[in-house]
């Protein structure tokens, strides 16, 4: 297993009802999750705004200490890890981020950008392999000297991919990285990673709010609802033959590019 | 798909050029001063006070801007005073910067205790009027160019550390920070390589406006008779003697006011320059 | 056709530089839904904004007509055309966290143009306001008109807003991209409460979106955007059984569906790209002769 999730919680301090003297509240976002993901697998993790998909991802990658329960990487516990003995494993899970706007620095050139976990991780040939990164996103070699700002959404979010690959992870946990793009580029978005994840035999966790897009990439699926999972299982029978409720509303919920659909 | 950003016209970099003449030029004024300045700025002559500047009647030549009550030459002293000005600018002015933005970066981004500590001491200190807080810190050390910039560097940090601390949260929420600790970049390595390049036009904008504002606290100085000590000319002492006679002599009072001016203004146009210079987006 | 709002050859550009609209045209029918389709940076939104009179600051229409109700807006002086578009049109706008005030209570900010613009005494508003908040199924109204806009949720507010864009009997409504910010169940939920409202009021809509899933639910017309250009108008069957302009075809086989996992998710291909490229060049080239 790649991921063993074992009654996985996580609550943050509620700000907004912070009193003035005494405790800050604490909201319960993930409320026990249990759930694994088999090497090679790639997991479709899916919820409304507010379901904690991406605090669980987060959690996935220790960006947020649970506050109960435990995560296993690869056998090895990293629940309780500090950030010190995380760092030597962090070379072996990575991220892509939902806005590349954000997630790319904006006064680093792109090669920088893709060069900067590299040099963290001490890897040897980082020329190389910034090359070879570009090379696998479909992004010519140039645009290692260009800034996020000139490129388009679409290349931006495949810098955003070749920084997370070029460090050869084993696990890529991509959170909402095509819910920004316009479809032309989301579907190549889509079809460069579905790629990347058979050629480089990554594991992926797929968070996303667009249940349209899971079923185009993924072969297990997570529905998350309100911090709980409200029903798990393999892509094809999920979508066939949904379990819950909640999926169910989700799926008739869609709107498809087709005025005979019965929406109702 | 298609971007327009690159078609918007940006107004030249007018101001930047302006500003940074005016200062280039007082920098050089400033150095250059023995050589450039007509007379000895604390020459004496009691027959020669209150002389008009070249272009008016009885003008005496040599005294190109007038003189003043005491027959010392206004141009002169404003030469000599660039030098007090401009010293206690860059030295008060960065290290204010250093000490505020070190503390408002620590603040913002580590959050937490060391947040704490930074915001409530920025609080305290905030709530002491700002210039009687310099007078009685003068008063304490006693007058000179050091208990200056002192006094300037006490009174002052806290608006860089506010301002920079609200800037290093916002960039500290930005996802390539969380891409940074995903690659396993120390706290301190990604403060000083992801955060601080991102709150660095900040940092100067605030720097260039401090600046003008040291010029001014030591004129206000100065003018309180708190500054160096009062024969050596500076621009805040000149308007101080120039008030008594404005009625009779008013370019004693008019000139260095100019100057000083001018000078605090470049410094924050050449802030708000240097901001677009350095912004890639812009750029 | 004449429509109630009917755009003609609408060119907008950037102050000393690019085109944003390239000779737009298009009918919106009494009573109709048309929709706006196109990718970011298309000017979708620009349209709206330039029927509205709200185009930013940098942005001049150069050439063309929007007629609103038989009135060309272009001709009238600058206050009587906002009198005009104030009475008869109104806008959903795209995003409900930005678009109320969040210091203000719910029942003042929905009747404000009643009160402010159209000289609304209070008491009428407020029981306008009430009647308006039951029309969208607002439940509790009393109390929600007391509530401050952070109390609600998103779906809430956007329902909020739509009483509001309903509340001086407009004629024509402009929603932009109504439903982006929120979950797929809300969103079925308000396109169902604009389609019910748009017909119940019979009020044209112009429907500015860049899902097709959406546009395909709630529209009878639309108009694809490419850079500003209208590369295909077509009416709603039809333009998703045999969209015309090969650039519609590759945005229909681009956009994944749950339904139909076999059919390989296509980009657009770049000849298609290509072939607007040229198309837009081609019309610039055109009118600067």
């Amino acid at each position: 297993m790649m991921y063993k999730v074992r009654d996985l919680k996580l609550s943050l301090p509620d700000m907004a009802h912070k009193p003035l003297i005494g405790a800050t509240p604490r909201i319960e976002i993930l409320k026990g999750l249990s759930f694994d993901v088999p090497k090679g697998a790639v997991l479709g993790i899916v919820g409304g705004s507010g379901s904690g998909k991406s605090t669980l991802g987060r959690a996935m990658l220790r960006l947020l200490a649970p506050t109960g329960g435990s995560i296993c990487f690869d056998g090895t516990d990293i629940t309780h890890l500090s950030e010190d003995q995380l760092r030597g494993m962090r070379q072996r899970f990575q991220m892509i981020f939902q806005d590349p706007m954000s997630s790319l620095n904006p006064r680093r050139r792109v090669g920088g950008i893709i060069a900067a976990p590299l040099q963290v991780q001490r890897l040897d040939g980082i020329p190389t392999r910034i090359d070879e990164a570009l090379d696998m996103v479909g992004l010519p070699r140039e645009f290692a000297q260009r800034y996020p700002h000139e490129l388009s959404g679409g290349q931006r979010q495949r810098v955003g991919i070749a920084r997370a690959i070029a460090l050869r992870p084993d696990f890529i946990l991509a959170d909402e990285i095509v819910s920004g793009l316009d479809v032309s580029s989301q579907a190549q978005v889509l079809n460069l990673l579905g790629k990347l994840v058979r050629d480089l035999g990554l594991t992926l966790a797929f968070i996303s709010h667009d249940l349209s897009v899971i079923r185009r990439l993924c072969d297990r699926v997570l529905v998350l609802h309100l911090g709980e999972i409200v029903e798990e299982g393999a892509t094809v029978s999920l979508f066939e033959a949904p379990q819950a409720p909640y999926t169910r509303e989700l799926l008739s919920a869609i709107p498809l590019p087709d005025p005979h659909q019965t929406w109702d | 798909m298609r971007d327009l950003r690159g078609d918007v016209k940006r107004t030249l970099g007018l101001r930047l050029w302006l500003s940074g003449g005016w200062l280039t030029i007082l920098a050089l004024a400033a150095l250059c001063a023995p050589l450039l300045a007509p007379k000895d700025p604390l020459m004496q002559d009691l027959f020669l006070g209150r002389m008009p500047p070249f272009w008016m009647d009885g003008a005496e030549p040599g005294y190109l801007l007038g003189t003043d009550s005491l027959g010392r030459d206004v141009l002169s002293r404003i030469l000599y005073g660039a030098r007090l000005a401009l010293i206690v600018a860059l030295v008060a002015g960065t290290l204010t910067c250093f000490v505020g933005a070190t503390l408002g970066l620590i603040a913002g981004y580590y959050r937490g205790w060391p947040d704490r500590i930074i915001s409530r001491f920025v609080d305290i200190w905030m709530a002491f009027p700002p210039v009687l807080f310099a007078i009685l810190l003068i008063a304490v050390m006693g007058t000179g160019l050091l208990s200056i910039i002192i006094a300037i560097v006490i009174i002052d940090w806290t608006r860089f550390a506010r301002v920079i601390r609200a800037e290093a949260m916002t960039q500290g929420a930005m996802d390539y920070v969380a891409s940074a600790q995903v690659s396993g970049q120390t706290r301190f390595s990604t403060m000083l390589t992801e955060i601080l390049p991102n709150v660095l036009p900040t940092i100067v904008v605030l720097l260039t406006l401090e600046m003008g504002i040291a010029v001014i606290v030591e004129a206000i100085l100065s003018f309180v008779n708190l500054s160096i000590s009062t024969d050596s000319p500076t621009w805040g002492g000149m308007i101080s003697e120039g008030r008594t006679s404005v009625h009779q002599a008013w370019w004693v009072l008019v000139f260095p006011l100019i100057t000083l001016f001018l000078t605090v203004l470049s410094f924050s146009q050449l802030g708000e320059g240097l901001k677009d210079r350095f912004d890639p987006v812009l750029r | 056709m004449n429509g109630y709002l009917s755009i003609r050859n609408l060119t907008v550009r950037l102050k000393g530089g690019g085109t944003i609209l390239r000779d737009v045209s298009l009918n919106v029918a009494a009573g109709q839904v048309h929709g706006l389709m196109g990718e970011s940076g298309a000017g979708k939104s620009m349209i709206g904004k330039a029927v509205l009179g709200t185009l930013p600051r940098a942005l001049d229409i150069t050439s063309g007509q929007i007629w609103l109700d038989g009135v060309d807006l272009q001709t009238l002086p600058p206050a009587e055309r906002r009198n005009r578009i104030g009475a008869l049109a109104a806008l959903i706008p795209q995003d409900p966290l930005t678009a109320l005030n969040p210091s203000r209570r719910i029942g003042p900010q929905i009747t404000r143009r009643l009160v402010d613009i159209l000289g609304w005494k209070r008491q009428d508003a407020a029981k306008r306001a009430l009647e308006l908040l039951n029309e969208v199924h607002i439940p509790d109204a009393p109390r929600v008109m007391r509530s401050y806009p952070h109390e609600l949720s998103g779906g809430m507010r956007q329902r909020i807003l739509i009483a509001s864009a309903f509340a001086a009997e407009p004629k024509l409504i402009i929603a932009d991209e109504p439903t982006t910010a929120l979950d797929v169940t809300v969103q079925k939920q308000i396109l169902h409460l604009i389609s019910e409202m748009q017909a119940r009021h019979d009020t044209a809509l112009l429907f500015v979106t860049h899902d097709l899933g959406v546009m395909s639910k709630v529209c009878d017309t639309l108009s694809v955007l490419y850079a500003g250009k209208v590369v295909e108008e077509a009416n709603m069957p039809r333009f998703f059984m045999r969209p015309i302009h090969p650039y519609s075809a590759a945005l229909l086989a681009a956009t994944p569906t749950y339904t139909d996992p076999t059919s390989s998710l296509t980009p657009v291909p770049q000849t298609v790209v290509d072939q607007v490229e040229r198309e837009v060049m081609e019309h610039d080239l055109r009118t600067a002769s």
